[in-house]
């Protein structure tokens, strides 16, 4: 039974690879076929380069390469890890994903934690006490906040908080007219806060309402009311019987939901003008940079693919049927 | 229920009617604004310059935005056009989802593979990356809204449909259909697909909420239907700019209509859910 843990682990990995590499294609795919010429969006509209000059460069980036031929080049340079370079920000698309991964891994982690430890403990808090008036309350809360665009919910935030009540800067991730060297761990908490709070509640509905149904399917059960006839407090109930049947469940969810903290990451940081790959995936959608749109919805692709790899890996620690079997479908 | 309907004095509701009930209220709502926003003259949010930023209330229910234009009539507009576009997505995406399930779990082997690919690649991306980038193939503009949101919605209703339909396959009395000689076909079509015609109509009525805020967003980024048309994304987009200066109606009602109408959709999904189940539709 020990050895088929491994491999189980093995055969996700390789399908979430095949997937992977499909994904790429359809990405690539996706792109290519725009109406959007990539040349045009690289020399500009209103470039005087003569039409031989044209035909040259595309024929030096080998746009008149067939379809697979383009994708086996574009695979090629990516693992020797270039991906091209942004028309959007004028410099490598490695360097552009690097850096403002980096602001937007800060938002999503903080938020995937906060959300998952909130909503964890709401989940637990309203299941416990189902039927009751607080239980009411955060359903509805939840209903409400699962219905509500993200954009929408991170607007009005933003003109509360900042506008209204002007305790936070809008928008930015950093002061504008500061020197990069004078800018404080504070400042960037100052400017992370509101995005944070947005991605935070707007995460937070799924978890609870998923914890509270597990906990009342739990609480029906034949071994809570054998601890209750033994005369266990709730407390111990909770300590002794109820974390350990949902924590992990919780976890695998928060797991397989990166997909959807990915959109609202790239929502909340429209609104508020954060300078993270959300704000890049617009732009360079909009300005016609296929190379860092490709880019990006490569790691968008491999973002998810690493969650759902980990929560598939938790369902068999969960459920040790599965893991038994090997078959995940 | 029977032995109730003698008595005419009595006013308390079954869970059937008052389920039946709340679905309808939840419909005609929806309903009466989609053919208001379709049937109304563009005068009603025509633009007044001298009324430019007047807050809410009065003639201007919701405020008026940086035009002058009537919000209250914009967002019933706007409203009017997400639902279209909402309904037009997911019942192209449920047909999607209800074909690819039957056939995936009736087929079997290497096509029912084929299938469960499709719909993990689909799923690979995160749903708004895919939305963007098919919007970014068809150049923008509402058809690429319109197909990007039709497109990509069927894979919850595939995985759905085909679990229903594999459960399906192990009865008594569709194995003995096969046996009978009816082609696979004909079993899916007099067997199957009645009995997964529930999940299948709960499921489209579960779609329009998602689809209806996919646009919204995909629309309020930018790639989504033309800056003068009076829909949800687009007015929320233009709001954004007024933020600032602290003109908060501008933002807050039509992201309320649009909270409203995505939870009536999900209460009328719910309840049909109830409904259509027979053992909590006669609770």
């Amino acid at each position: 039974m020990h050895t088929a843990r491994p491999k189980y682990i093995a055969s996700i990995a390789g399908r979430m690879l095949l997937l992977l590499f499909l994904v790429s294609i359809l990405s690539f795919t996706l792109i290519v076929k725009a109406p959007i010429d990539p040349l045009l969006s690289y020399v500009g509209a209103e470039s005087t380069l003569s039409e031989e000059a044209k035909a040259e460069i595309a024929r030096h980036w080998g746009l008149d390469a067939p379809l697979p031929a383009r994708y086996a080049t574009w695979v090629k340079n990516l693992l020797h890890g270039d991906l091209g370079m942004s028309v959007t920000y004028k410099r490598p698309v490695r360097s552009v994903i690097g850096e403002r991964f980096s602001y937007s891994v800060v938002l999503m982690l903080l938020a995937w934690v906060f959300s998952g430890l909130l909503g964890y403990a709401a989940g637990i808090f309203a299941g416990f006490r189902r039927g009751g008036l607080a239980d009411r309350g955060i359903k509805l809360f939840c209903l409400v906040l699962q219905s509500a665009p993200t954009f929408w919910l991170g607007l009005l935030i933003l003109s509360f908080f900042s506008v209204k009540l002007g305790l936070f800067p809008f928008g930015m991730a950093v002061p504008a007219g500061k020197l990069v060297s004078e800018i404080t761990l504070g400042d960037r908490i100052h400017h992370l806060i509101l995005p944070l709070f947005t991605l935070t509640i707007v995460s937070i509905g799924k978890i609870t309402l998923f914890t509270r149904q597990k906990l009342i399917e739990i609480m029906n059960s034949d071994y809570i009311l054998f601890a209750r006839a033994r005369g266990e407090s709730d407390r111990q109930l909770v300590f002794r019987h109820i974390l350990r049947n949902t924590a992990l469940p919780a976890v695998t969810l928060q797991f397989s939901s990166f997909s959807e903290l990915f959109g609202g990451m790239a929502l909340a940081e429209t609104v508020f003008s954060y300078p993270g790959v959300g704000t890049a995936t617009t732009a360079a959608a909009l300005n016609g940079d296929a190379p860092l749109l490709l880019g990006i919805a490569l790691i968008s692709a491999l973002f998810v693919f690493s969650g759902n790899l980990i929560a598939n890996i938790l369902y068999g620690v969960v459920d040790p049927r599965l893991r038994e079997g090997g078959d995940y479908v | 229920m029977f032995e109730r309907k003698g008595t005419r004095a009595r006013f308390a509701l079954n869970t059937r009617t008052r389920v039946t009930v709340l679905i309808a209220v939840a419909a005609i709502y929806l309903l009466g604004v989609f053919v208001w926003g379709l049937f109304m003259s563009p005068d009603a949010y025509a633009v007044h310059y001298a009324d430019k930023f007047t807050p809410p209330g009065g003639k201007y229910l919701f405020g008026a935005d940086f035009m002058g234009r009537n919000m209250f009539f914009r967002c019933v507009k706007g409203l009017s056009v997400s639902l279209v576009i909402g309904v037009i997505a997911s019942l192209v995406s449920s047909v999607i989802g209800l074909v690819f399930g039957v056939a995936s779990a009736t087929a079997g082997g290497r096509f029912d593979k084929f299938i469960l690919l499709c719909v993990d690649c689909c799923m690979g991306l995160p749903h708004l990356v895919l939305l963007i980038l098919i919007s970014y193939m068809l150049g923008r503009g509402a058809r690429g809204v319109l197909l990007g949101v039709a497109l990509t919605h069927w894979p919850e209703l595939t995985r759905l449909v085909r679990a229903e339909v594999l459960q399906l396959r192990t009865t008594h009395y569709v194995q003995a259909a096969y046996r009978m000689g009816k082609s696979r076909f004909r079993v899916a079509w007099d067997h199957m697909l009645p009995h997964v015609l529930p999940v299948y109509i709960v499921g489209l009525v579960l779609l329009f909420p998602h689809a209806v805020m996919h646009e919204a967003s995909i629309t309020f980024l930018g790639f989504g239907l033309p800056a003068e048309t009076p829909a949800i994304g687009v007015i929320l987009a233009e709001s954004m700019r007024h933020i600032a200066t602290g003109k908060w109606w501008l933002a807050l009602f039509p992201g309320l209509m649009l909270i409203i109408a995505v939870i009536l959709f999900d209460v009328i999904g719910e309840n049909l859910k109830r409904l259509l189940n027979p053992d909590s539709g006669n609770e």
